[in-house]
């Protein structure tokens, strides 16, 4: 049996990679703990950014309520946090983001 | 010193030596003289702490989470439907691993409305993540909630310790009371390894995502199962500076014992009452009390009760539409051990019937006849029954 149920014991858990530790009772201990939880992998859905057709107006960035994209042309997605909800697909002016199913391990 | 104490009473001295910080309660019968004893103490002086006047049970233990998660030694108390009303915040409680310790005044749960004792409420709660023990007299009760916040602190657990309503609550008894100095010695002062302080800001209670709930619960649950050696270690300490050791589970009279009662809190006074007249006869009968409930001391159980031919399991409480609690714990505790004893069980004492040394005979009879035809043709019976009430009798 290990120890690390004890109060003042931290465990360590492998997350896609990334090392989030739970204490007992699931207390945070850092500020910036929202940052370590990858909710990229929530998403069934992936946008996809046609970069010929984005002009860089930055409505996609604007309506992202992550925010997971980046400002630029052509914008950028952080599919760490994107959760694929299809705002930024139904928001932008130029269709040039599509939304493709994904395939996961 | 030797008091004269109800079992309420032993419960608020207890709270009152283990100096608690926070009491926030909502009166309920049987548990209010806990409560109101503890609001006296804090009005006249005799402890310092806050006492929170609450609207509900809900709230009450709301505030005991806040108390606890701020490094605050909490304490609350209460009964039936309270302990119900309560309960999504005991999940919580335990969840958040706070170390909260109550005393519930066990009474029976409505419908129909009763106040009387039986053991439905705090078995209602039995897989919320508190520890549970069950007293058989108010020495334990006093003894119990002391022991219960080094366990609490020592874990990060939450400790309901459960007694009988009226039968404990109400009932005077002389109770030997350590003096403060003894208590502080050996209850040191809670500090939480992360208390809620804005001078250094934590999280507690965000969001278990699929990704770690499953570990958070994983933990919770290692926790409790280490709760059993840290009850005995506590237990032993205890026992050197006062004499006092209950342990996991209590053993009467069981160790060449062919049939063994199997009992929860205060029954086991009665029952063994009853072996020791069962002895004088030559009758090989012994008793196990089942003093912590949760964690399940499975194998201090197997250890005490394998040898035996039959046991019979006498509890004032059901799983509707099942046996009875203890009796389906058991069951499982024994579902894999070699030749493990056949097994019977009682349903008594619901609702404030009182359970007599003649009911309890009957189990023993009940008990010595599946021996003799080496098996069990009806495992659940209900002991003093009116059967005539419920048509099975015309």
């Amino acid at each position: 049996m290990h120890k690390n149920f004890l109060p003042t014991g931290v465990a360590s858990w492998m997350v896609e990679g990334d090392i989030l530790k739970i204490t007992a009772g699931a207390i945070i201990t850092e500020a910036g703990s929202t940052a370590q939880t990858e909710t990229g992998s929530w998403r069934t859905f992936k946008p996809v950014i046609n970069e010929a057709k984005c002009t860089g107006c930055g409505i996609c960035w604007m309506f992202c309520p992550e925010p997971a994209i980046s400002k630029g042309k052509p914008a950028r997605v952080d599919y760490r946090y994107c959760k694929g909800c299809g705002i930024c697909a139904n928001e932008c002016p130029f269709k040039a983001i599509t939304m493709v199913q994904e395939e996961r391990g | 010193m030797k008091q004269v104490l109800t079992g309420n009473e032993a419960a608020a001295i207890a709270a009152k030596l283990a100096r608690v910080k926070v009491v926030s309660a909502y009166p309920i019968t049987p548990q209010t003289a806990i409560v109101e004893k503890l609001a006296e103490f804090v009005a006249n002086g005799e402890l310092d702490a806050e006492f929170m006047k609450v609207e509900s049970e809900h709230s009450a233990m709301s505030a005991c989470i806040g108390a606890a998660a701020v490094g605050a030694r909490a304490f609350t108390a209460t009964s039936s439907q309270g302990l119900m009303l309560m309960s999504e915040m005991l999940y919580i409680a335990a969840g958040l691993r706070l170390p909260i310790v109550m005393a519930n005044a066990n009474r029976a749960l409505s419908a129909p409305l009763n106040i009387w004792c039986d053991q439905q409420d705090s078995m209602a709660v039995r897989d919320s993540g508190w520890v549970q023990l069950y007293c058989e007299n108010n020495q334990e009760i006093l003894d119990s909630v002391l022991q219960a916040y080094r366990v609490a602190e020592e874990l990060m657990l939450p400790v309901m310790v459960c007694f009988d309503g009226y039968i404990l609550s109400h009932t005077a008894e002389p109770v030997d009371v350590p003096t403060q100095e003894e208590v502080d010695d050996f209850l040191p002062p809670y500090k939480p390894p992360h208390p809620l302080d804005p001078a250094r800001p934590v999280t507690m209670g965000p969001v278990g995502v699929p990704e770690y709930y499953q570990e958070i619960r994983y933990m919770l649950q290692e926790a409790l199962l280490a709760a059993k050696d840290k009850i005995i270690e506590v237990d032993r300490e205890y026992g050197k500076k006062f004499g006092r050791r209950y342990g996991l589970v209590e053993s009467y009279r069981s160790d060449d014992a062919e049939i063994i009662l199997l009992t929860l809190g205060s029954l086991s006074g009665t029952a063994k009452d009853l072996i020791d007249r069962c002895r004088r006869r030559g009758e090989r009968v012994g008793l196990v009390r089942v003093r912590t409930y949760r964690p399940f001391p499975r194998e201090a159980l197997v250890k005490a009760l394998r040898h035996a031919k039959a046991v019979a399991v006498l509890e004032k409480d059901i799983s509707l539409g099942w046996t009875g609690a203890l009796f389906a714990d058991i069951s499982c505790a024994l579902a894999n051990v070699e030749g493990a004893p056949l097994l019977l069980n009682f349903i008594c004492g619901l609702g404030g019937r009182d359970v007599s040394p003649l009911q309890i005979r009957e189990a023993l009879r009940a008990a010595a006849r599946a021996v003799e035809a080496g098996e069990v043709r009806r495992p659940v019976r209900w002991l003093g029954l009116r059967e005539k009430l419920v048509g099975l009798r015309a």
